[in-house]
């Protein structure tokens, strides 16, 4: 299980917390498992091929996945995962 | 008893000393010494040697090690005629300098000789109290100083974020502050807006900064700009600024300016906040990555955040715009490390920092590309104030 930061915009659809637990070796598997327990936030992250929207990034251990491995960067259960959709609040 | 003469005849036999021809061939070296001015201050501001440190006699002991930490770097120090530099060479070598040596002959003798001298571009008297304390930062100092008054910064928005930051801006002496923001004071502003005040509301945002800034510091030249940036005025507007910051909260402007400062090579210091979080960063055009590069394409509409769950805590906007004007400062003097490919993260309630890590990206459809090629675009404002304020952006009116 990794931690997965939540952004505030996006806590509500979680029940408001700021983390929450994941299961998956890969951020993909990490987002799939998220967003088949909260489908409320599914649409914010990704698209309907499945892939990360362009709006959103996701940072393993503070690093950017988009210009690594992408959705194939691997998380363990000592990863810190953070999502960070753009926001017009703030890009928060 | 010791005679002032017999006193610097001793001094002078135990220092090593070089002559204006001498020291001109050490300085034009690969790796010159440093060079010291010791003399006074009106002394210095009549005409030094170009590339002198000034350090008055007085202060040599306290400031040398600022001015020259490696105590093994050779030092050539110069006074008026070469008597108070032999004592400040002693004192150098006293304190551990391995190489000080005295310019016989001072700055006379310099001149006498034909070489190359300037008059110091100073602060006035006045300024020089203003800033006193910067000019005692051997980071900063009086070339800093002057550096920030020829400064010209741009802030995007005369709101949260953009209150302190022009505060701090404004204090520090930077000459020229440019302001842009379309709106008025409105009294649920003045939780967290430090530049208005409740007898300005209903003035142009750009009027009551300009109040603020002029009553803090009468040196400063403020530009107000009381309109939006489009795709049609955003060049004309920011070409000629040294640094933007950007404290406006929606997506039509920040890309805007991001794809406007990619062409004019002006950096951007971003700012965002939200509730009880935000963040800043640098972005550097082609030194490190754009907006784009991190978020190449804004939201649509419907999933961009509900404007009805904004909010911001009103110290927030205080934190992180300090720390945009902070890291203004340091591109404006050149100095330290500034986020460029770094986002700093703060949560207020927390109270925690975190550092994330950004790439230059390669495809960027933006940076990757070369200035003229880029155009701009007008997004369509899409995230508007649910009740009184229809017409304002609810970002603007959070941030």
């Amino acid at each position: 299980m990794s931690t997965v930061r939540m952004p505030p915009i996006l806590r509500q659809a979680v029940g408001g917390a700021r983390e929450v637990d994941a299961s998956g070796s890969t951020v993909r598997e990490v987002l799939v498992d998220l967003t088949d327990r909260y489908p409320g936030i599914k649409g914010h992250l990704l698209d309907d091929g499945g892939e990360l929207n362009r709006f959103v990034n996701v940072y393993v251990n503070n690093e950017d996945v988009r210009l690594g491995e992408g959705l194939e960067t691997a998380v363990t259960d000592a990863s810190t995962v953070i999502v960070l959709p753009a926001m017009a609040g703030g890009a928060i | 008893m010791v005679s002032h003469r017999d006193h610097l005849a001793a001094v002078k036999a135990e220092i090593n000393e070089v002559t204006a021809q001498e020291a001109a061939e050490l300085l034009s070296e690969a790796n010159p010494p440093a060079l010291v001015d010791v003399r006074e201050r009106d002394e210095y501001e009549q005409g030094f040697i170009p590339g002198a440190v000034f350090i008055p006699r007085g202060n040599l002991e306290s400031r040398i090690e600022a001015a020259v930490p490696d105590h093994d770097q050779p030092v050539v120090i110069y006074c008026a005629s070469g008597n108070r530099s032999a004592y400040a060479a002693k004192t150098l070598t006293e304190m551990g300098y391995t190489h000080a040596v005295s310019m016989s002959g001072g700055f006379s003798g310099w001149k006498q000789a034909g070489r190359d001298w300037k008059v110091p571009r100073t602060l006035t008297p006045e300024q020089y109290d203003r800033y006193s304390r910067h000019v005692l930062v051997p980071e900063v100092g009086e070339e800093g100083q002057l550096k920030l008054l020829e400064s010209k910064v741009l802030l995007i928005g005369a709101g949260g974020l953009g209150s302190p930051a022009a505060l701090y801006l404004a204090a520090a002496g930077v000459g020229t502050i440019g302001i842009i923001d379309a709106d008025v004071v409105d009294r649920s502003n003045l939780q967290r807006q430090i530049l208005h005040t409740e007898d300005r509301i209903g003035m142009p945002k750009v009027e009551s900064a300009e109040r603020a800034l002029k009553a803090l510091n009468p040196d400063v030249n403020v530009v107000a700009y009381t309109e939006r940036l489009d795709s049609s005025n955003v060049l004309d507007i920011i070409t000629g600024y040294d640094v933007i910051v950007d404290g406006t909260d929606n997506f039509p402007t920040r890309y805007l300016l991001n794809d406007a400062s990619l062409v004019a090579g002006i950096p951007v210091v971003h700012g965002s906040i939200y509730q009880f979080e935000g963040s800043v960063t640098v972005y550097k055009p082609h030194e490190g990555p754009c907006y784009r590069c991190q978020y190449p394409e804004p939201p649509p509409p419907e999933l961009a955040p509900s404007c009805a769950e904004g909010g911001v805590l009103g110290v927030l906007p205080g934190v992180v715009g300090t720390l945009q004007a902070t890291e203004a400062v340091k591109l404006l003097l050149g100095i330290g490390d500034p986020l460029i490919g770094r986002q700093l993260r703060y949560d207020a309630l927390t109270m925690e920092f975190v550092e994330l890590k950004m790439k230059r990206d390669p495809n960027c459809p933006v940076c990757s590309k070369e200035p003229s090629e880029i155009e701009f675009i007008d997004y369509e404002q899409f995230c508007a104030m649910p009740s009184r304020a229809l017409a304002t952006p609810v970002q603007e009116a959070v941030a």
